[in-house]
């Protein structure tokens, strides 16, 4: 299933909705074009939702961490809310789970941008 | 006759589309040989990790050259094997992506990936100069069935290179 992204305003935190694979190929493509386009429009503050991504493969990591320092070098912040268990194990067994804030509930992750 | 050795092998095109049908390939062989569903993801990952590595690094993705997959079902373990056409790596000058410095590294996960969710791994100088990648993982125990129910009836399927 190829990667599917959109996305929603909450004040000024954009939360991207995916869903899919974020694997090589269009996958990541997607998510780096989805991150450079919101930080052109100066959407600095993203939350990405992975509820709906069950797949993550190196260049999928590579990918959300390209991002994350994308997002960073632009005094922003990148944080993931809602990992399903495959995506949780993948980052904490490469210890990405300690570099990403990561929140299993929408308010409290949105609160933390504050 | 039956035996219980099977055997597959495929030469893949160097393109992003090989890295998933060498997936979906193993995946079945996987499934057909009574891997459960968490043994079959990670037996998925390892192939994709390990046709990346030889579309990316070994054959630097130039279309003229080729990747060679071969899976075997013996007696006791499913092997695999990824084999490039570049200039082959040793394992020894790969960095730790575990390393603080590496942590934000945005590549080079791939073979600890692969690493983590094989039971056996090495990479070897292969027949064609470049890198052969050889993972394997134990068959599941006889009568252990399998998390999807469909495990072990099915002989792998045969595929010419």
């Amino acid at each position: 299933m190829s990667l599917r992204a959109t996305h929603r305003e909450a004040g000024q935190v954009t939360i991207v909705e995916l869903s899919g694979r974020i694997v090589l190929g269009d996958g990541s493509a997607l998510l780096r074009k989805t991150i450079r386009g919101l930080l052109e429009d100066q959407r600095k503050k993203i939350l990405l939702n992975l509820a709906d991504v069950d797949y993550i493969d190196s260049s999928g990591i590579g990918e959300l961490v390209s991002g994350f320092t994308a997002v960073k070098n632009q005094s922003g912040d990148l944080k993931l809310l809602h990992l399903t268990k495959k995506v949780r194990d993948l980052l904490q067994i490469t210890k990405l789970y300690t570099v990403f804030d990561v929140y299993t509930d929408e308010s409290t992750a949105l609160r933390s941008f504050n | 006759m039956a035996s219980d050795t099977k055997h597959l092998e495929v030469t893949l095109e160097t393109q992003v589309e090989s890295v998933n049908l060498a997936e979906e390939m193993c995946l079945r062989v996987a499934e057909a040989a009574g891997f459960g569903e968490d043994d079959c993801y990670r037996i998925g990952m390892s192939v994709r990790e390990g046709v990346i590595n030889a579309f990316h690094y070994g054959n630097q993705e130039r279309p003229e050259k080729k990747i060679y997959l071969v899976v075997d079902i013996t007696a006791d373990k499913m092997v695999i094997h990824v084999l490039d056409e570049g200039q082959g790596f040793r394992l020894a000058d790969v960095p730790d992506p575990l390393a603080e410095e590496n942590l934000l590294s945005t590549s080079g996960r791939g073979i600890f990936l692969m690493r983590a969710f094989m039971d056996e791994f090495e990479v070897l100088p292969g027949r064609t100069g470049g890198a052969e990648i050889v993972m394997s993982k134990k068959l599941p125990s006889p009568g252990g069935g399998s998390a999807n129910g469909q495990g072990g009836q099915e002989a792998a399927p045969q595929q010419g290179a």
